[in-house]
């Protein structure tokens, strides 16, 4: 019988460096991440999301401990990425300055053995800029620093729209838009998920929005997952105190947060 | 008496095909001394280039269109970059870039860093006078002083390195602080850190009146007295934080507080509305109304007719429609 285990992590560990200077920058999870699964990793910065969504992406290896994809250690980048592809945050070192972003989105297709007809690939590169808020004439020609920051962004995931791939890591992809853009990437997202089966492991800050999205959701600090469970039993009846920590300071409207 | 006045700025780029894209248009309002004004919208709305334009910092491609920009009373319009440099920027008004604690010079320790503005702006203090200078302002922030000033900036934490800018940022007491974006790079706990330290300068009196920007509107209400919320270059609302954001007017307005996530209880149910679409092309000129092929509420007549800003229920919306 064939599992339903996307990520399976027993004591995993992700260190860099030696002696004194040695980082655990992940620390001994354990966790499972099944077929279908919305799962959001929120934490403070520094505290290893981004390393663990490279392990999940096959760029840092576990140093101790297991770390398998569908119940196998990742081995081949390549083939891996047909099938699990990423969002990351700085959208500025995911796109080459000196190409018109247009080209770059048709260029994401390279990674496919078969690539679809030229005209179904500009079609889907169209679809994926609507599915983002960006009009196609308006990136027409343009290059990576004639757009802004949150436009940048909007491109980062117009190439997921673009690759439709099974699995997605998104590395705070919203951090920098506004909140109906961020409503719309996330209706988007859903909307994918239901079409494609995808699964996605969604790393925020914001745990409103992990809230929102999640099945589960993983709180992260110090390289360590310190609270695994559903979004209302870690934001209803957070274990941890850094959970806690994570909630008050959100500035929720409702609430006081700063001015006392 | 107003210390800061904008005038129907309009502001535009002029891109290597020719072309203009006015990414601001027909921006006015005035501050008082001891005001925080928010400005929230949404990436590309014109954020940054608004705050280049307060600045009166116009570096090709950026361009004055039309309109005027007042310190005191003192025009920036029609200066060169040096000049605002030398007498306004740091002493009058002072800007914290948006990405600027990513941008520090990473060869350089945070102290040397610091120093060059002081020395830049004061003529003959020495160098032991600066660093005693900057131990008793970094001293303020709440930080291991001494680490901080002896650091490269690559060796802090985000939140310290964003401290350190707005530390530098302030050495010289400036009237007035421009922040675009200081927080949106920032995980929660650590936006709420920067947050109190600029709190705290402002209760220590080093700076008195700021303009806050972020594409985050629910901040502002904690942050501003008073926001403005910019749509494809327009303020289309201004008001008290209270009013914008409890009570909005403005349909874009309404649909940002609408698109908002909360982890409160008995939110997950509530769905967060999408607004479908992009905003217009800047580079084209624009008839009517700006957000109505957007607009859940447009007439027919919206897309002709050019709105004009009025006043709806005690504050500014550009909307003929708006109650
Ligand atoms: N390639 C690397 N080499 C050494 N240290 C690293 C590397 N990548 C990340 N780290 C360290 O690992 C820790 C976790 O980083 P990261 O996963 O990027 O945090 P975040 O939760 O903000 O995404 C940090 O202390 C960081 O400095
Ligand atoms: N150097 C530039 N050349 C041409 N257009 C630009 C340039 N910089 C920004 N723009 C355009 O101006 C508009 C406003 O950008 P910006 O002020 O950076 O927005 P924000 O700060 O609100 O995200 C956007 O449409 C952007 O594409
Ligand atoms: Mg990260
Ligand atoms: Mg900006």
């Amino acid at each position: 019988m064939q599992s339903n285990n996307i990520f399976t992590a027993v004591n995993s560990v992700c260190s860099f460096g030696h002696g004194k200077k040695l980082v655990r920058a992940v620390d001994d999870v354990t966790f499972h991440i099944a077929d279908e699964e919305i799962v959001s990793i929120v934490g403070g910065s520094g505290c290893g999301k981004s390393v663990l969504a490279k392990m999940m992406l096959g760029l840092h290896y576990p140093s101790a401990g297991t770390f398998l994809y569908k119940d196998k250690p990742i081995t081949d980048h390549c083939v891996h990425w047909r099938e699990v592809q990423a969002v990351f945050q700085d959208p500025f070192s995911c796109f080459n300055q000196f190409f018109p972003i247009r080209n770059q989105l048709k260029a994401a297709f390279g990674i496919y053995k078969d690539k679809p007809s030229n005209k179904e690939m500009e079609e889907r590169v169209d679809q994926a800029l609507l599915a983002v808020n960006v009009k196609p004439s308006e990136v027409e020609g343009k290059y990576p620093f004639e757009l802004s920051g949150g436009q940048m962004q909007r491109m980062l995931l117009a190439r997921i729209f673009v690759l439709r791939p099974k699995v997605l890591i998104a590395d705070e992809p919203t951090s920098m838009v506004d909140a109906c853009v961020r409503a719309n990437i996330l209706d988007y997202l859903m909307k994918l998920k239901e079409e494609l089966k995808m699964t996605i492991v969604f790393i925020t800050h914001d745990i409103g929005l992990a809230y929102y999205v999640s099945n589960r959701i993983f709180i992260m600090h110090k390289g360590k997952i310190i609270e695994q469970g559903t979004p209302d039993e870690v934001t209803q009846s957070p274990k941890s105190e850094h959970t806690i920590q994570l909630l008050e300071d959100i500035p929720e409207i409702n609430r006081e947060w700063i001015k006392a | 008496m107003a210390i800061f006045e904008v005038e129907k700025l309009g502001l535009h780029y002029l891109t290597r095909f020719g072309q203009k894209i006015h990414a601001v248009t027909d921006v006015s309002f005035s501050m008082d001394q001891g005001e925080i004004l928010g400005i929230a919208g949404e990436s590309g709305c014109g954020k940054s280039t608004l705050v280049n334009g307060l600045m009166g910092l116009f570096i090709p491609p950026l361009y004055p269109t039309c309109g005027d920009v007042r310190v005191d009373g003192e025009s920036l319009m029609n200066r060169t970059p040096e000049d605002v440099r030398q007498n306004v920027l740091s002493r009058k008004v002072s800007m914290i870039p948006q990405g600027a604690f990513n941008a520090l010079n990473p060869t350089r320790k945070v102290k040397d860093i610091a120093a060059d503005v002081m020395a830049a702006h004061m003529k003959g203090i020495d160098k032991k006078q600066i660093y005693e200078r900057l131990i008793e302002r970094f001293n303020l922030f709440g930080m291991d002083t001494k680490r901080v000033l002896n650091s490269h900036p690559i060796q802090l934490t985000a939140g310290e390195r964003q401290r350190s800018v707005i530390g530098i940022s302030t050495l010289l007491n400036p009237q007035m602080v421009i922040a675009d974006e200081p927080t949106s790079a920032l995980d929660v706990t650590t936006q709420k850190v920067v947050i109190k330290m600029i709190f705290d300068l402002l209760e220590k009196g080093i700076f008195s009146t700021m303009i806050f920007i972020t594409h985050e509107l629910p901040l502002l209400r904690h942050v501003a007295d008073n926001i403005a919320i910019m749509y494809a270059g327009e303020i289309v609302e201004k008001g008290t934080a209270e009013q914008v954001v409890f009570d909005p007017r403005h349909p874009y307005t309404k649909a940002l507080m609408g698109a908002m996530l909360s982890a409160e209880p008995g939110q997950k149910q509530r769905k967060p509305t999408a607004i479908e679409g992009a905003p217009p092309n800047l580079a084209k000129p624009i008839e009517g109304c700006r957000f109505a092929e957007r607009c859940p509420s447009a007439k027919p007549e919206c897309k002709q007719k050019k709105q004009e800003i009025r006043i709806v229920g005690d504050r500014q919306v550009r909307c003929d429609y708006a109650e």
